[in-house]
């Protein structure tokens, strides 16, 4: 990495601290980021390249030591079945709570926004699942989903309709902890929104009030173009959940029944300490790193081109 | 503000030097990784006992360490072991044996064992809960907390449905009667209560073990190397299993969840569960209906699954510290602190001399549901004990709950596991 020129720097016309020469501000400036590269380098770049590193080498058993294998490791997950059907499993986990978590929590903050009355209970309950462990959260859930007597086959039994098992399910399981995810998640989304939607001047309203713009033509040309650094902030951080939070799957399923709700970090977790293979574990962790920089690349590079900063 | 700051870091440092002065040059403190599966005040248990054996060996203190569940404890074990700092001792599933011989991590009791006192003691536990303690004709593991699935049957729905309410299903076909009995409908044909119910989610293999050992086949063999998903009869007991729910109708459909069974038996909404003896203590607590506990039912004979955990030592230990983590599991498994063991938790004593103290005669007077478990142990196997076991047995797994909620037919189901199975076990023969 090359150290800033003097160039590069804004021409700000004084300098601070103690240090007055260039090459003094240098240093300064890379002590002042040192505690921060220490710990990102330490923690976050080293183990991912050892994990690369890793990928190219069989699991070490106590009485067999790790070897290089090249691409065998690679091979292997190619061939694995369960890693294809985790792949689309999270693949329908995405395309399904991004949208959904996104568009109710703007949703909501639209609603929370307004003048109503109750209007703090309001925030504060849509808020709510937000500040519960997903643990707590996947316990409540699985109490809602409990056939006969959970809460839901409940409301169904008082219009006679009978008992339902969705979790134990290959065809409504994924869908009822993609409900989850997206109940846990648009609370916390819809803070962003909310704040964003407090920065927007009131005066624009009143001239968009004035020129006679519908309150549809309103939101659409102003509130959403304006919104637009947020939403990219919050479509960035739920592609990274959508992949990441797999905490209510240990708790309801166990990626059952027949891995219908298996996601690929679950999996990632079963290869690497529930059958200890370090090899495929490792292989499996490039690919997950792999997916989600190229999703936040994609997004920045692209989605990133219609977002105003102001 | 700075003098303040100095002070409190003087104060640090005269602590650390404290606490680096051992209390004494001899004590030696074991620390102990335990795990806990069932519902009750375990770990004041633990610890109470961990202190006793203290007070009663100076110079020695178990330290037990509470890790999570099965997996997160043998988890934390080996990721300790691997980063050098190595535990004593820890209770880990009886069938993590191989995986744990295969790491080289424990040391064999028989190495340990060395007077004829130890060896008479190592050879008084209950054969059935031997079987996956031994590897290669070494003993690698104690038994400790064990269980086994038992029948529970609501007395009252019995009588209900016009059934001895003393008398349990004692084969497949009288289950599948009583159950069809047992189930009841509402006018719009909703089902109201089941009649019985085999969880099925999780680990599909436990119960499993016990409807296919009843139907007399054995799914692997004793040196963990091979397995025999693909058998008639292997596919034969599934079938059994999947038409509970898809052909007589007295099972809940889809996959049935393990840890809301208890709750759905003291709910009346299933009327007999199989479950494991680790649930006895608090199904007798909350249930508001008399209750009986029998074997799981025969097929060609009676057969059941043993689990649950087994005491194993660390390698990588000094001899000395070998040594006392081995008299702490003597302790432990004396015939009086099994039974003690046993009776808090449900669990099954390990050892007949445990079921001969008087402390166990006065608890089976006192609940007889808690022997059924020890008259089932001469009908038992252990659970599936193979290398890569967690691998394994996901795959068996998998494709149990596939045949289970139809999307696989049984025989391709098992035909699948099995292929599957051969390719991960093809580096252990």
């Amino acid at each position: 990495m090359r150290a800033p020129s003097r160039s590069d720097m804004p021409e700000t016309g004084r300098s601070f601290g103690p240090f007055r020469s260039p090459r003094l501000r240098t240093v300064e400036a890379w002590l002042l980021l040192l505690p921060s590269v220490v710990l990102f380098a330490a923690f976050t770049h080293l183990p991912f390249v050892r994990t690369f590193v890793d990928a190219f080498f069989s699991t070490p058993k106590g009485r067999r030591p790790s070897h290089f294998v090249g691409l065998d490791n690679w091979s292997d997950l190619a061939h694995d079945p369960i890693f294809w059907k985790v792949l689309i499993n999270n693949t329908w986990y995405a395309l399904g709570t991004i949208p959904l978590s996104v568009g109710i929590a703007l949703v909501m903050a639209l609603w929370v926004n307004g003048r109503i009355p109750g209007r703090g209970l309001l925030r504060m309950a849509y808020f709510t699942p937000t500040v519960l462990p997903m643990i707590a959260v996947a316990d409540i859930w699985l109490f809602f989903y409990t056939p006969d007597y959970g809460l839901f086959d409940q409301i169904r039994g008082l219009f006679g309709f009978a008992a339902t098992n969705r979790l134990g399910d290959p065809s409504s399981a994924l869908v009822a902890v993609m409900v989850v995810a997206v109940w846990k998640e648009a609370g916390f989304f819809m803070i962003f929104y909310l704040a964003a939607l407090q920065q927007i001047p009131p005066d624009l309203r009143d001239a968009a009030a004035i020129e006679g713009a519908s309150r549809f033509a309103f939101f659409r040309r102003v509130i959403w173009p304006l919104l637009m650094p947020v939403t990219l902030f919050v479509l960035v951080n739920a592609v990274i959940n959508a992949f990441r939070t797999v905490d209510h799957i240990f708790m309801m399923t166990g990626g059952g029944p027949d891995n219908a709700t298996n996601l690929l970090l679950f999996r990632l977790y079963e290869l690497g300490f529930k059958f200890w293979d370090q090899g495929q574990a490792s292989a499996l962790t490039v690919v997950l790193i792999a997916v989600l920089s190229t999703l936040a690349l994609v997004q920045f590079l692209i989605a990133g081109r219609g977002v105003h900063y102001r | 503000m700075s003098h303040l700051t100095r002070r409190g870091l003087a104060a640090a440092c005269l602590a650390l030097s404290l606490s680096a002065i051992p209390a004494s040059a001899a004590d030696l403190e074991l620390r102990f990784f335990y795990p806990i599966a069932v519902s009750g005040p375990i770990t004041k248990l633990v610890d109470e006992m961990a202190a006793e054996f203290s007070k009663a060996h100076p110079g020695v203190t178990v330290k037990p360490i509470y890790a999570g569940d099965y997996v997160q404890t043998i988890g934390k074990a080996l990721t300790a072991i691997k980063g050098g700092d190595v535990p004593d001792m820890a209770i880990l599933l009886a069938a993590d044996i191989i995986t744990l011989t295969d790491e080289d991590a424990v040391v064999a009791m028989d190495d340990l064992a060395t007077t004829a006192a130890d060896k008479a003691w190592l050879a008084g536990f209950y054969p059935s809960f031997m079987e996956n303690a031994k590897l290669g004709g070494k003993t690698w593991a104690v038994p400790y907390q064990r269980s086994t699935p038992v029948l529970y049957w609501n007395k009252e729905a019995f009588k209900e449905a016009g059934l001895d309410p003393d008398v349990a299903p004692r084969t497949w076909a009288e289950m599948r009667d009583f159950a069809k009995k047992l189930t009841v409908k509402d006018a719009s044909g909703n089902v109201t209560r089941w009649g019985l119910e085999i969880p099925s989610d999780g680990n599909t293999s436990w119960l499993f073990t016990g409807l296919a050992t009843a139907n007399d086949v054995r799914l692997v063999n004793a040196e963990g190397t091979k397995t025999n998903f693909a058998d008639p009869k292997v596919v034969e007991a599934l079938t059994f299993f999947r038409d509970l729910s898809t052909v007589d109708g007295v099972q809940p459909k889809g996959l049935t969840s393990w840890g809301a069974a208890p709750r759905d038996f003291l709910e009346k909404k299933i009327a007999m569960i199989w479950t494991t003896t680790g649930n006895l203590s608090n199904i007798r607590k909350n249930a508001s209906f008399p209750f009986g506990v029998g074997m799981l039912p025969a097929k060609a004979h009676f057969g059941a699954p043993t689990g649950g955990g087994n005491f194993y030592i660390f390698k990588g230990t000094s001899a000395e510290r070998r040594k006392a983590a081995f008299e702490f599991v003597k302790w432990m498994t004396t015939p009086e602190n099994s039974a003690r063991w046993s009776i808090a938790t449900g669990y099954v004593a390990t050892s007949p001399a445990a079921w001969a103290t008087d402390a166990m005669k006065a608890h089976v007077a006192d609940f007889p549901q808690a022997a059924v478990a020890r008259d089932q142990l001469q009908h038992a196997v252990s659970e599936i004990t193979v290398h890569e076991g967690q691998r394994v047995m996901k795959v068996f797994n998998d494709n149990l709950q596939a045949a289970l909620v139809e999307t696989k037919t049984p025989e391709t189901a098992m035909k699948d596991a099995q292929a599957e199975a051969e390719r991960i076990l093809a580096a252990y023969r």
